[in-house]
């Protein structure tokens, strides 16, 4: 099956899973894709690892890392656990949780600032 | 947890009728025509088993996050040595990254090859995540001794014991996982890994790709942030 049939055959899995309840996370995703993203997966980690031993790079290290570290999550989030094809309300509970952990960070960062840390 | 083996055929209702609907059930739906995995679905649409693990997910998102925020709230806080910059191993822990990364790999082959019926491949993926796993924990085993050896211990300084909760934690995760990844392997030699299996396939990866995005978390905060100092 080729990356159009696939495209075509997704649609139309979709479209039947979205209609028909009993069918969630039905999706033909090409095998290709699977390994194209196992491959940008495993060249970002190696960029990761480069970038840290560049002295030039030290003062947007930061930014930079946690750039690299959400493409990395949201890659395998989106196709490796299909959230970019299930319904969204499973992707909404993902989020609930991401944000309330980032609450919970921002919270003790707040108690921590506050306390002189 | 029972699978129901359906009949094939459902009634198509609504906008699900049409060359479209069709065209789904005869091109590689993963519960189409022939055995259906389909079962326990509830008012949301969603199998009731899926939900369930979305909703621990996210849960385990709260609680890998409070560990999380212990780390950094006490990084540089330790009276004592030893120091991450002193003991983490960047290059060793990328590798093993790696070797996590590939296990969501496999890991995803192996659900979509139960999801069209290739039992073959799906039980040689599932085999392959679960070493991949086996492997990952090897890295830290090895790395926990190497620690252990330097002085490193989880009571001796705050760096240890954030350390060591919030990644043992993830290895007991990880062990977990692969304990579940093995079990499935030997059920499929009695009961197959097709379709019928595969949404339970399905919600083992939701778990092990979990358990993959956590490490890429702490890899970047714990380890790659390290050389900061």
């Amino acid at each position: 099956m080729n990356e159009r049939e696939a495209a075509r055959a997704h649609g139309a899995v979709r479209g039947h899973a979205e209609a028909h309840g009993a069918h969630e996370g039905a999706h033909v995703v090409p095998t290709s894709t699977y390994l194209k993203v196992g491959l940008v997966l495993a060249v970002i980690t190696a960029v990761e690892f480069g970038i840290v031993y560049v002295p030039a790079l030290k003062p947007v290290l930061i930014p930079l890392l946690l750039i690299l570290s959400a493409a990395k999550f949201v890659l395998v989030a989106g196709f490796f656990m299909h959230l970019k094809f299930d319904r969204w309300v499973l992707a909404g509970f993902f989020a609930a949780g991401l944000i309330l952990a980032l609450g919970t960070y921002l919270g003790l960062g707040a108690i921590f600032a506050h306390r002189g840390g | 947890m029972a699978e129901h083996h359906g009949t094939g055929g459902h009634a198509l209702q609504g906008p699900a009728r049409g060359p479209g609907a069709a065209q789904a059930l005869a091109v590689g739906h993963p519960q189409g025509a022939g055995h259906h995995a389909h079962s326990e679905v509830g008012v949301t649409g969603i199998d009731n088993r899926k939900l369930g693990m979305w909703l621990f997910l996210a849960s385990e998102c709260m609680f890998f996050g409070a560990f999380i925020v212990a780390y950094i709230a006490y990084q540089g806080k330790s009276l004592s040595g030893p120091t991450p910059e002193e003991l983490l191993n960047i290059p060793l822990t990328s590798l093993s990254t790696f070797v996590l990364l590939m296990s969501s790999l496999a890991m995803v082959l192996a659900v979509q090859a139960a999801q069209q019926d290739r039992q073959a491949d799906a039980r040689k993926w599932l085999l392959a995540t679960a070493l991949l796993g086996l492997g990952f924990l090897s890295f830290q085993a090895y790395e926990y001794t190497h620690f252990i050896h330097a002085g490193l211990t989880l009571s001796v300084n705050l760096f240890g014991t954030t350390f060591y909760t919030l990644t043992g934690l993830h290895g007991l995760h990880v062990t977990i996982g692969v304990g579940w990844l093995l079990a499935l392997f030997l059920r499929s030699l009695k009961v197959g890994l097709g379709r019928a299996q595969a949404l339970s396939l399905e919600l083992a990866g939701l778990y092990w790709h979990f358990v993959d995005v956590v490490w890429i978390v702490i890899f970047t905060l714990v380890y790659l942030m390290s050389v900061l100092g």
